[in-house]
């Protein structure tokens, strides 16, 4: 052996780096209990899969959120439109695809709605490159309500306030079409859920994610570093507003429906407030949010129809100020506190 | 020092006002390969700015930089960097939530244009891993490669914001108060880095500390109200009276 092969051996250090960077992409048995229960509760809850379809929907909403403003750092109230954009997106297609493939195709109607909302999210994108969280806030708002009014207008098209009737999506992959239940619709909207997240997932973990956390923590240096920050942030932004589309164009696929309410503010106001709740950052807080958002309004809908709100808004000052990072925040201090405890013992 | 070896970066004429404050005033300046140039000057003597100026951080109102013989004033802070012009930070810009290791991969990703990449992990460029692992292992911080940066004591912090420079591959690099907020203690560690440099990369050190550039630098400006007061070697510059005026002070330089 020559010094040179010698030289080029990775250290210990270096070795023992690469296998506590890699095993940070690994899956951890949360991570597959979580999914695990997801896919259990197809069996275990039949009555409620149109409900548990709707969470689905929702959690993937509020991933999209989530790869923003809890990797990228961007602030946005504006996610709505992208939903309502794939919303209407998937249902004209599948209304006037007259159920017959492959316009009334639901994985093609997918792809089209994430691509159109991913369209108006990249010329977008350039509004929030530059300014506060207050500008970004402002703008994300702005597109948002502009998309809501044209919704309304355009009645010949999307069927104004009324809605749009007759979305009649055909078989996914030609063999499984939705029914009254929602076993279709959940198994549907948990699949593509579970792919978008794989994919959301290895980019988070991979150089692109990593400087997207950079930028949130410090542009100045990353520009220093010789970081393209805004390509980047213009990606980041494509990306989510495709997932957002997505979601839409699952929402009027599975409710075979798409109203103006799926553009409203609210909708973007819930998703981040979901997120919030599980905690931004992390992927799995805007799932948990969602589920936890839903049920609550289930559940508390039924005792008090007229507050839940009041309950929801309760629990979510409470949160905000005395849990920070949301409930993932409180599970990880919790799992540290555990670790802590156990450390000096054994 | 080396008179005859080439500039690898130059100002010319090189002005910024701020409203009707001059910051940066006609600057002429040249450095050359190998260079250890301090520079230095009072509080608000505008050495910061000159550095932002460099680095692309500000835009000139007037005059021009070069690097490596290419005018580069009207570009990008990215583009420099790019092009091996590297600094640090008087006060850390650091990302908090990564680890030392991440940042230093990060970096040497976005040298390499690799940091496109979004399907792999992190972990799976070992060539990046070994780098930066081996960097910091030079700058002797190896043990905290995986501990949060927020978390880090300042003056790993400190060692860090050089590390990420260093990770650049420059051909200049600017330290801009390498060791301000230090404590006594850790100083040491710095000033070893610091010296031990590697003599291809081109620094200029900008510094309060008149034991750190008598040190190391082989030639000083001393820059005043924004403009270059007087250059020349520390020698010449600890005993020029004028500059024991203006900056020094009362204070007795020792060599």
């Amino acid at each position: 052996m020559t010094d040179q092969t010698i030289s080029t051996k990775p250290s210990p250090e270096a070795i023992a780096a690469r296998s506590v960077l890699l095993g940070r992409a690994r899956w951890g048995w949360p991570e597959i209990a979580f999914w695990a229960i997801a896919v259990a509760l197809y069996f275990l809850m039949p009555t409620k899969l149109m409900l548990l379809s709707e969470i689905a929907i929702l959690g993937l909403l509020a991933l999209s959120i989530d790869l923003v403003l809890g990797f990228a750092g961007i602030v946005t109230l504006g996610q709505g439109a992208f939903f309502g954009i794939g919303a209407y997106t998937a249902g004209l297609l599948a209304r006037y695809g007259m159920g017959e493939a492959p316009w009334s195709d639901p994985l093609l109607g997918l792809l089209i709605s994430g691509g159109v909302a991913a369209a108006l999210g990249f010329v977008t994108s350039f509004l929030v490159l530059r300014g506060s969280d207050l500008t970004r806030l402002m703008v994300t708002l702005g597109v948002a309500l502009i998309v809501e009014e044209l919704v309304n207008q355009m009645k010949w098209l999307t069927g104004g306030s009324d809605g749009l009737q007759g979305v009649m999506p055909s078989a996914v992959m030609g063999v499984w079409e939705f029914d009254l239940y929602g076993k279709t619709a959940y198994v549907y909207s948990l699949t593509v859920l579970f792919v978008l997240f794989v994919i959301a997932r290895r980019i988070v973990k991979s150089p692109f994610g990593l400087s997207l956390l950079a930028i949130k923590g410090n542009p100045l240096r990353t520009r220093a570093i010789g970081m393209p920050v805004n390509g980047r942030l213009v990606l980041i932004y494509t990306i989510a507003a495709f997932y957002a589309g997505v979601a839409g164009g699952l929402v009027a696929q599975t409710t075979q429906f798409a109203s103006p309410d799926y553009v409203a503010f609210h909708r973007s106001a819930d998703a981040l407030l979901m997120l919030v709740f599980g905690g931004a950052g992390h992927l799995y807080g805007g799932l948990i949010g969602s589920v936890i958002f839903r049920v609550m309004q289930d559940v508390l809908g039924n005792i008090t129809p007229q507050y839940w709100q009041f309950w929801l808004g309760m629990m979510l000052v409470l949160l905000v100020l005395f849990i920070r990072g949301g409930i993932i925040g409180l599970l990880m201090k919790m799992r540290g506190r555990i670790m802590r405890n156990r450390g000096p013992s054994a | 020092m080396n008179a005859a070896a080439p500039i690898v970066l130059e100002s010319r004429q090189l002005l910024k006002q701020f409203g009707g404050i001059t910051a940066t005033d006609h600057v002429d300046f040249t450095l050359r390969e190998g260079a250890r140039h301090a520079l230095i000057g009072p509080n608000g003597a505008g050495k910061t700015t000159f550095v932002n100026l460099l680095s692309g951080v500000l835009t000139p109102t007037s005059g021009s930089i070069f690097l490596g013989g290419r005018d580069i004033t009207k570009w990008s802070a990215r583009r420099r960097a790019h092009a091996g012009l590297a600094r640090t930070f008087q006060i850390n810009q650091l990302f908090a939530d990564l680890t030392p290791v991440e940042t230093l991969m990060l970096t040497i990703a976005e040298r390499e244009n690799a940091a496109w990449s979004w399907f792999r992990p992190v972990g799976a460029r070992t060539d990046f891993v070994d780098e930066a692992v081996e960097l910091l292992t030079t700058l002797g911080i190896a043990d905290i490669a995986h501990l949060r940066v927020g978390e880090l004591a300042y003056g790993k912090q400190r060692l860090l914001e050089i590390a990420v420079a260093l990770a650049q591959k420059p051909k200049v690099l600017l330290l801009d108060e390498p060791a301000a907020g230090v404590p006594e203690h850790e100083r040491e560690q710095i000033l070893d880095v610091v010296a031990a440099l590697p003599s291809s990369v081109a620094l200029i050190l900008i510094e309060h500390d008149m034991h750190l550039v008598f040190r190391f630098a082989k030639s000083i400006s001393v820059l005043v109200n924004g403009a270059i007061f007087v250059e020349g070697a520390p020698d010449e510059i600890a005993n020029d009276p004028r500059v024991r005026q203006v900056y020094l002070g009362e204070e007795v330089v020792h060599v």
